[in-house]
């Protein structure tokens, strides 16, 4: 359940467009602080568009949205940096190896090298990826490219994970591994400055729902 | 740094259509001119198109944009790896015009601050046009279509302060002072733009 009261993210009538296209509808969520929520419905229900919203990649159309206590769109800078957002795109670049885009990660947040050294080291060993980190991204399997991106996603200890189908490519001992670092908010091996809130899209209602301390169903072009 | 060896291909064969074209062995004055900013400015358009391609690829733009970074320090940093990568590719090819057609050299440390006020100019433009272009699938076309018209005002700057550091009986700085003035107030316009709108430009 969740660790604290304080509302995490708040969302009335909730609507997103692509053109004359709608991508998402009237959604509506109260997820308290420290809470995990699965996101759940089939391809096309706007899935990724919620969670692209909820990191302010994407503005809104429609509705009220409060993540953090940052209104969006017009506090999303407030916001960035307390984000950890794993996409369908690992967010690397191909030319450097593993560590040095964690280490660029690193300082594009601000954190200092002796920490984020040792937090480089430490995700990496969770996720079994230590020695292969010193090989070039575009040299790594689907699955190893996942694992670097789910250290860059927590590396700077957000307070919100936004995870977008993060078993993606990950084997059984990957996803166990993961567990660690993207898991429940109660099994993570770090800890942020506040209670993690986490809020994850899955094709597999059954582990989600066992995973989960609320469900969100979203159906494609139905309110939900 | 991939499309540096590229820029510098580039520019290096267009001197050499440049001399058989006009079957020249030496230029000066506006036709110098003329040359050497007709190739810097296509030079640099093959580096502006892949300013942010580094991003694009396995979705790194969105890394870019989650950061909590200052949207006018992004800017900044984008457009200085532009402005650096001209100037290592004119240190490489301004010299090789310099053998090519240029009998008297001692105008080539002025056209230095030249090159370096317009750098300026083409970096901020470059760094706008190629953040707007690279979501777009036709972003090979839009960057030349949108950045060409813009940079016009640069070219006249450019060229026409050039000009009189390129004569043949030795560089005179007839006007330099003002066309140094104009690629200054090139220079600080698209800055500012750069400053006020990149924000938006990163937003979906």
């Amino acid at each position: 359940m969740a660790e604290g009261s304080e509302r995490a993210i708040w969302l009335r009538d909730l609507g997103r467009d692509y053109g004359d296209r709608s991508a998402l509808a009237g959604v509506d969520l109260d997820l308290p602080t420290g809470a995990s929520l699965a996101v759940l419905g089939p391809n096309g229900s706007g899935k990724s568009t919620l969670l692209r919203v909820l990191a302010t990649l994407l503005r809104p159309s429609r509705g009220e949205v409060s993540v953090l206590g940052a209104d969006l769109p017009r506090d999303a800078w407030k916001l960035r940096g307390k984000v950890g957002y794993l996409g369908h795109e690992p967010l690397l670049y191909e030319d450097l190896t593993g560590r040095e885009n964690l280490e660029f990660q690193a300082r594009l947040y601000g954190i200092p090298d002796d920490e984020a050294s040792g937090r480089i080291d430490a995700d990496l060993e969770r996720l079994g990826m230590r020695r292969r980190a010193e090989y070039r991204v575009s040299d790594y399997s689907a699955g190893m490219k996942q694992r670097i991106a789910i250290c860059r996603a927590v590396l700077h200890r957000p307070s919100l994970l936004l995870l977008d189908e993060p078993d993606s490519n990950l084997d059984p001992e990957g996803r166990e591994a993961a567990r660690s670092l993207i898991g429940r908010p109660a099994d993570l091996g770090w800890r942020a400055e506040s209670p993690v809130t986490r809020v994850a899209v899955s094709h597999d209602p059954g582990k989600a729902r066992a995973e989960a301390d609320q469900v969100l169903e979203l159906e494609i072009g139905v309110a939900p | 740094m991939r499309s540096l060896p590229a820029m510098v291909l580039f520019a290096v064969t267009t001197f050499i259509i440049f001399r058989f074209g006009l079957d020249r062995t030496a230029l000066s004055g506006s036709l110098a001119s003329g040359v050497i900013w007709t190739t810097l400015l296509f030079a640099a358009v093959l580096g502006i198109n892949r300013i942010f391609l580094p991003e694009r690829e396995e979705g790194g733009f969105d890394a870019f944009r989650l950061a909590p970074v200052d949207r006018p320090v992004l800017f900044a940093a984008k457009a200085a790896v532009l402005f650096l990568y001209l100037v290592v590719l004119e240190a490489i090819v301004v010299p090789v015009f310099a053998v090519f057609f240029l009998p008297e050299w001692s105008g080539l440390l002025p056209l230095a601050v030249i090159l370096l006020a317009t750098n300026i100019g083409f970096a901020a433009l470059g760094t706008l046009i190629s953040s707007m272009a690279v979501n777009s699938r036709a972003r090979d076309l839009l960057v030349p279509l949108l950045l060409l018209p813009l940079v016009v005002p640069l070219m006249i700057a450019a060229t026409g302060a050039t000009a009189p550091l390129l004569d043949a009986g030795g560089p005179s700085f007839d006007k330099f002072g003002t066309w140094l003035l104009v690629l200054g107030l090139y220079d600080g316009v698209f800055c500012l733009v750069g400053y006020a709108v990149f924000d938006f430009l990163l937003e979906d």
